[in-house]
C-alpha cells in the first residue's frame, strides 16, 4: 500500500476506450475514475464485476482488479467473491438488459442477501451492443429493430423491482450529472450491505434522447424532483405532497412549502420508496433522483463469516483426523 | 439360546416397505452394526422420486439392499437371499429380483384384501402357492408391536411407527448384530422425544426377543469377519467420501473451500454434509439456481480459494456456460456432477453413466476441461484430492462425474492417516513489476493464479479471448488459433497415472475396461469368471479426460476390449476416436447398477464368441 495518496490517473488503464462518441458511458467513467481515490482503498483491494453489454467494458478502463464476466451473471461471481473475501471492495457493472432481464434472478436475490457489492445499473432504455432491439426498461410501444409495429411488453421499473427485492439501499442518477453522480456514490460506498444505484444513461445510437427532459438544460431543474434525505421533495416547479398512501405531484404555488413530503430515506417502511418509485410510471416529467431508500441491515458476507468464527471460537477450528474417524469405526489388527 | 447356528460366507438382504416405513432408517443401522463386526459389506438404497407416493402402492416402495460377507466383496450382490416386506407393495415389487429359495419376512397385519387389492394381487400370496418355492415367514409385525407398546401412552399410529424397530431388531437377532450402538444411536436421534424413544427401544428389543422364542425361526446364523488390512474403519457413502475429501483438500491446500451449490438429487448429500464443517472454515452457499452456484465459485476462485459446485446431469446443462468462462479465465474450478437418469429431469433417485460427453464437449467453442471419475464409494475421498491437485496445478474447470450408484452406496473405508495425505499448497502470484497475467508455467502450460489484494498485479480479465501473455482483448485471428491450442494442450498434458491393467496370467486376449460407478459389478464378475477357469483381464479408467499415458498400449494388447456402461457407449466412443480400436460396448441404462450375472454373460458370450 502506497502512503502517497492516489489520484485519478491511478485508477486510469492503458486500454484505449471504445464507447461510441458521445455515449453517456464516458463520463460515468470519468466520474468513476476521479471517485476512486476518495475512498482511500489502494487499487488492488477494489474489484469491479460486470456481465455483458456495452457497460460491462467498464472495468478494462480501470487499473483496478476487474473482471468481464457472462451475460447476467456478474452479480453471482461478485458474491462469491465478496463473501469469500470480505476485504475487498466490490462493484457490479451491469446495463438493464444484463440485469434485469438475462441476470434478472441474480440480482433480486443478491438484493435480498444483501451481499456488501456496490451493483451501477447503466439504464439506456435499450439493446446497444446487439444493434438496438427494445429492452426490459424500453416503454411500451417502442419502435425497434425486433419491434417493428412497437413492443408489447409492460417494462420493469428498476427502482420499484429493487425495493420489492429488499434491497437496503436504492438510489437513482444521471450519467451527466457528475456531481450528484459523485454524491451518490459516496452515500453507496457509506452504506454497509448492497446498494443498487440506477444511472439514467444515453445511448446516442440506439435510443437517443431518452432522457432530454431529466438531461437537458432547459427542462431538468423542473423534472428533477431533488431527494435529499431531511428536506422537503421539490424540482424547480413541483413539489410533493401526500395523497392517502399514495404521494402526489403539484405545482410549488399551490401548497404552503411545509406540506411537501419531507424526504426520510430511512423510514423503516418500504411503501414510502415504492410511492416514490412509481412517479416515472407514466414518463420523465417528474423524476425523482437521489436516494430512495438507505436502510441498515446486516450485510450478508459479514454474517457468513460471523457464524464461521463463532463456531470456531466455540469449537475450536476443525481437526481433520477428528472429522474422518467420527461417528461409528471399527479397527482391524 | 439353544437354537443352533449356521455360519455363513456371506449374506444379500433388502429391507423394502412403503417410503414412510422408514426403510433407508433400517438398512443404515443394520449397515452399521455389521460394519462394526467386521465384515466387508457392500449396500444399495433405492427409493422413489416421490417423498410420500401414496401408501401401500408400487411407485411408493423403497427399499434398501445391504450385502456381507466373511471375505471382500465389490457389489451390493445380484439377487437378496432375503427380503423383508413389510406390506404387499413391497413383497410384489421386489420378488421378482430374488433367487429361489430365498427367504421372505413379511408383515402379515397388512395382508388385507384393501392392501393387496390396491397393488392388483387378486389372491393372498399368504393362501395361494405363489410363495411356495421360498422359505417365507409370516409376522404380525404391526399388531405385536403394537401390543408390545401397549404400557406407553402412544397413539396405535405413533406405536406403528416403530415396526421397523421390531423388524431391525428380528433380523439383529437372525445375523447376531450388536446392539449397543443401535440403542446408543436411537437415544441420541430421540433424546428430546421420551416416549418416542421408549417406543423405539422396546421394538428393536421386543423383535430381537421374538427372533430368540418363537419356533418360527429355528436358526441364527453368523458370518466371521472378513480379513481385511490393519487400520481404523468407518463405513462410508460416495457422497460423505466426496465431502470428506473437499475438507482435507482443503486442509492439505491452505486454501479456504467455498461450495456453491443448488439442491439436486442425488448430489444434495454434499451441499448437507459439507454445511456441517464451518469450524474448518468452508463456506457453503445455496445459491438461488445453478448457474448462481458455479459462478459464486468461480468468483470465489477467482478471489484464491478452492471454487467447487456440486450438482446433477440438469445443473450442469445449466452451468455450461460458466464453466466456457472458467476454460477462458484459466482459474481452477471443481464441478461435481452426481449423475442420474437422463434425459430432462429423467430418473432423479436412479443412477447412470451418461454425463460423459457432456462433461466433456457440452459447451461452446474447444472448451476442453479435465474429467476425472471415482470408481467405489470409497474411491470419492481420494478422488477429490485429484480433483483439488488438478485444478490448482493446471488452473482449469475440473468435473468429478460421481453417480446415484455410489454416491448413496456405502462401504467399509480404512480411514487414510492425516499425514499421508498428498501436500497441495499452491502458490499465488505475487507482487511484481510489468506482471503478464497469461504468462504461462512452461511445464504446466498454467497461468499466474493472481488473486485480489495482490499489491502491484491488478489486471483485467474476462470471456473474451485472450492475447497470450498480456491477456489483453484479442480478436487477432492467429492468436484466437494459438490459444486455442495452448488451453487444449495444457489439458492434455495433465499428468495422470498410469492405467493399471490386472492380468494375472499375462496371456488374456480379452479385457474389460469400465470407468467410473462399473467398478464394483465388473471386478466381481472377473473375479467369478477366473473361478471358472476364464482367462480374463480387466482395468478401470478413473482418469478420461487426458487419458492416462499408456492406454493405447494397453487397448492394443487386447484384442477384444469389452467396455460395460450405463449409456449408449460414450466412452466406447472417445476410445474409438482416440485410439482407432473398434471396442465392444456392453450397455444398459435401466437406472440400476449391472448385476455380476449380466456382466459375466455377456463376458462369456465374447469369450466364447
Amino acid at each position: 500500500m502506497t502512503d502517497v495518496a492516489l489520484t485519478k490517473k491511478d485508477f486510469t488503464s492503458d486500454q484505449e476506450v471504445r464507447w461510441c462518441p458521445g455515449c453517456g458511458d464516458y463520463s460515468i467513467l470519468s466520474t468513476m475514475q476521479s471517485y476512486l481515490p476518495e475512498l482511500g482503498i489502494p487499487r488492488e483491494k477494489i474489484v469491479f464485476i460486470s456481465g455483458i453489454g456495452c457497460s460491462s467494458r467498464f472495468p478494462y478502463y480501470l487499473n483496478t482488479f476487474g473482471m468481464h464476466s457472462i451475460h447476467g451473471r456478474a452479480p453471482t461471481i461478485a458474491s462469491g467473491l465478496a463473501i469469500s473475501r470480505p476485504d475487498l471492495t466490490v462493484f457490479v457493472i451491469t446495463g438493464d438488459g444484463d440485469s434485469l432481464s438475462i441476470g434478472g434472478n441474480h440480482l433480486i436475490h443478491t438484493l435480498r442477501r444483501n451481499v456488501e457489492l456496490k451493483i451501477l445499473l447503466f439504464n439506456n432504455q435499450i439493446y446497444g451492443l446487439t444493434k438496438g432491439q427494445y429492452s426490459p426498461t424500453s416503454e411500451q410501444g417502442k419502435i425497434t429493430k425486433s419491434t417493428p409495429l412497437g413492443s408489447l411488453d409492460t417494462p420493469f421499473n428498476p427502482i420499484s423491482l429493487a425495493l420489492g427485492a429488499e434491497a437496503s439501499f436504492v438510489a437513482r442518477t444521471i450519467d451527466s450529472d457528475r456531481k450528484h453522480l459523485l454524491e451518490t456514490l459516496r452515500a453507496a460506498s457509506a452504506h454497509k450491505g448492497s446498494a443498487l444505484i440506477e444511472i439514467y444513461q444515453n445511448c446516442p445510437i440506439f435510443n437517443d434522447g431518452a432522457f432530454d427532459l431529466v438531461k437537458d438544460n432547459e427542462t431538468k431543474e423542473a423534472a428533477l424532483l431533488q431527494m435529499v434525505h431531511g428536506q422537503p421533495i421539490k424540482s424547480s416547479t413541483h413539489g410533493l405532497v401526500h395523497k392517502g398512501a399514495s404521494l402526489e405531484v403539484v405545482e410549488l404555488g399551490s401548497v404552503v412549502e411545509s406540506d411537501l413530503v419531507v424526504h426520510d430515506a430511512h423510514n423503516p417502511d418500504p411503501a414510502y420508496a415504492f410511492a416514490l418509485s412509481r412517479l416515472t410510471s407514466t414518463g420523465h416529467n417528474h423524476v425523482p433522483v437521489g436516494v430512495f431508500r438507505d436502510v441498515s441491515r446486516p450485510g450478508y458476507s459479514s454474517m457468513v463469516n460471523n457464524q464461521i468464527s463463532e463456531i470456531i471460537g466455540k469449537q475450536g477450528p476443525g481437526d481433520l483426523n477428528s472429522l474422518l474417524t467420527s461417528g461409528d469405526t471399527w479397527v482391524v489388527d | 439360546m439353544g437354537k443352533p447356528v449356521i455360519s455363513l460366507d456371506q449374506v444379500v438382504i433388502r429391507f423394502a416397505g412403503d417410503s414412510g416405513d422408514g426403510m433407508q432408517l433400517t438398512g443404515d443401522r443394520f449397515t452399521m452394526d455389521t460394519a462394526s463386526l467386521g465384515n466387508d459389506l457392500s449396500t444399495l438404497p433405492n427409493y422413489p422420486a416421490e417423498i410420500r407416493a401414496p401408501q401401500g402402492t408400487l411407485p411408493g416402495v423403497s427399499s434398501f439392499q445391504l450385502h456381507f460377507a466373511d471375505h471382500l466383496i465389490q457389489t451390493p450382490g445380484d439377487a437378496p437371499d432375503i427380503l423383508v416386506a413389510m406390506n404387499p407393495a413391497a413383497l410384489k415389487a421386489n420378488i421378482r429380483d430374488l433367487r429361489r429359495g430365498a427367504t421372505i419376512i413379511l408383515d402379515s397385519d397388512e395382508f388385507t384384501t384393501r392392501n393387496l387389492t390396491k397393488v392388483g394381487y387378486t389372491t393372498n400370496p399368504l393362501e395361494d402357492d405363489s410363495l411356495d418355492s421360498y422359505k417365507v415367514h409370516a409376522v404380525a409385525l404391526t399388531s405385536l408391536t403394537v401390543a408390545a407398546l401397549s404400557n406407553l401412552s402412544l397413539s396405535r399410529k405413533e406405536a406403528e411407527r416403530s415396526k421397523n424397530m421390531f423388524a431391525l431388531g428380528l433380523l439383529s437377532w437372525m445375523y447376531h448384530r450388536p446392539v449397543e450402538a443401535t440403542e446408543n444411536f436411537l437415544r441420541a436421534k430421540f433424546a428430546k422425544k421420551p416416549e418416542i424413544l421408549a417406543a423405539n427401544l422396546l421394538a428393536y428389543k421386543t423383535g430381537w426377543n421374538y427372533g430368540e422364542t418363537t419356533e418360527d425361526f429355528a436358526v441364527s446364523y453368523e458370518i466371521a469377519p472378513a480379513k481385511m488390512p490393519p487400520g481404523r474403519y468407518r463405513n462410508v457413502s460416495g457422497n460423505v467420501a466426496l465431502a470428506y475429501g473437499l475438507v482435507a483438500a482443503s486442509q492439505q491446500s491452505g486454501l479456504k473451500l467455498f461450495l456453491g451449490s443448488y439442491p439436486i438429487t442425488p448430489a444434495s448429500d454434499i451441499l448437507h454434509e459439507l454445511s456441517k464443517h464451518k469450524k474448518f472454515g468452508v463456506i457453503t452457499f445455496q445459491a438461488e439456481d445453478e448457474i448462481a452456484a458455479i459462478g459464486s465459485a468461480l468468483g470465489a476462485s477467482y478471489g484464491g480459494s478452492l471454487g467447487v459446485t456440486s450438482t446433477s446431469g440438469p445443473g450442469v446443462a445449466l452451468k455450461g456456460e460458466m464453466i466456457g468462462l472458467g476454460v477462458m479465465l484459466e482459474l481452477p474450478l471443481i464441478i461435481i456432477d452426481v449423475q442420474r437418469g437422463g434425459p430432462s429431469t429423467g430418473l432423479p433417485t436412479k443412477t447412470e453413466q451418461a454425463d460423459l460427453l457432456q462433461a466433456m464437449f457440452g459447451r461452446n467453442g474447444e472448451s476442453p476441461v479435465a474429467v476425472i471419475a471415482p470408481s467405489t464409494p470409497k474411491d470419492c475421498f481420494e478422488m477429490a484430492l485429484e480433483a483439488v491437485r488438478i485444478a490448482t496445478t493446471y488452473r482449469v474447470p475440473v468435473f468429478l462425474l460421481s453417480d446415484g450408484y455410489i454416491a448413496n452406496g456405502s462401504e467399509p473405508w480404512r480411514i487414510p492417516e492425516v499425514s499421508s495425505l498428498p501436500d497441495l499448497t499452491v502458490e499465488f502470484a505475487k507482487s511484481q513489476e510489468d506482471f503478464q497475467p497469461y504468462l504461462r508455467d512452461p511445464k504446466t502450460l498454467a497461468r499466474p493464479w493472481a488473486i485480489p489484494g495482490t499489491e502491484g498485479i491488478e489486471h483485467r480479465i474476462g470471456g473474451v479471448e485472450k492475447a497470450d501473455v498480456t491477456g489483453e482483448i484479442s480478436y487477432d485471428p492467429a492468436n484466437h488459433d494459438y490459444m486455442v491450442r495452448t488451453r487444449a494442450a495444457k489439458v492434455a498434458g495433465i499428468k495422470v497415472p498410469d492405467l493399471l491393467v490386472d492380468d494375472p496370467t499375462g496371456d488374456a486376449d480379452v479385457l474389460l475396461l469400465g470407468w467410473g460407478s462399473t467398478y464394483g459389478p465388473i471386478a466381481a464378475a472377473v473375479e467369478q469368471l477366473r473361478g471358472n477357469g476364464e482367462k480374463i483381464a480387466q482395468a478401470h479408467l478413473r482418469y478420461i479426460n487426458p487419458f492416462p499415458k499408456n492406454l493405447g498400449t494397453v487397448l492394443e494388447s487386447y484384442s477384444k476390449v469389452i467396455v460395460p456402461e450405463m449409456n449408449l457407449g460414450q466412452l466406447a466412443m472417445l476410445l474409438r476416436s482416440q485410439f482407432l480400436k473398434d471396442v465392444i460396448g456392453y450397455n444398459m441404462v435401466r437406472g440400476l447398477p449391472f448385476t455380476t450375472a449380466e456382466i459375466v454373460q455377456a463376458t462369456m458370450e465374447v469369450l466364447h464368441d
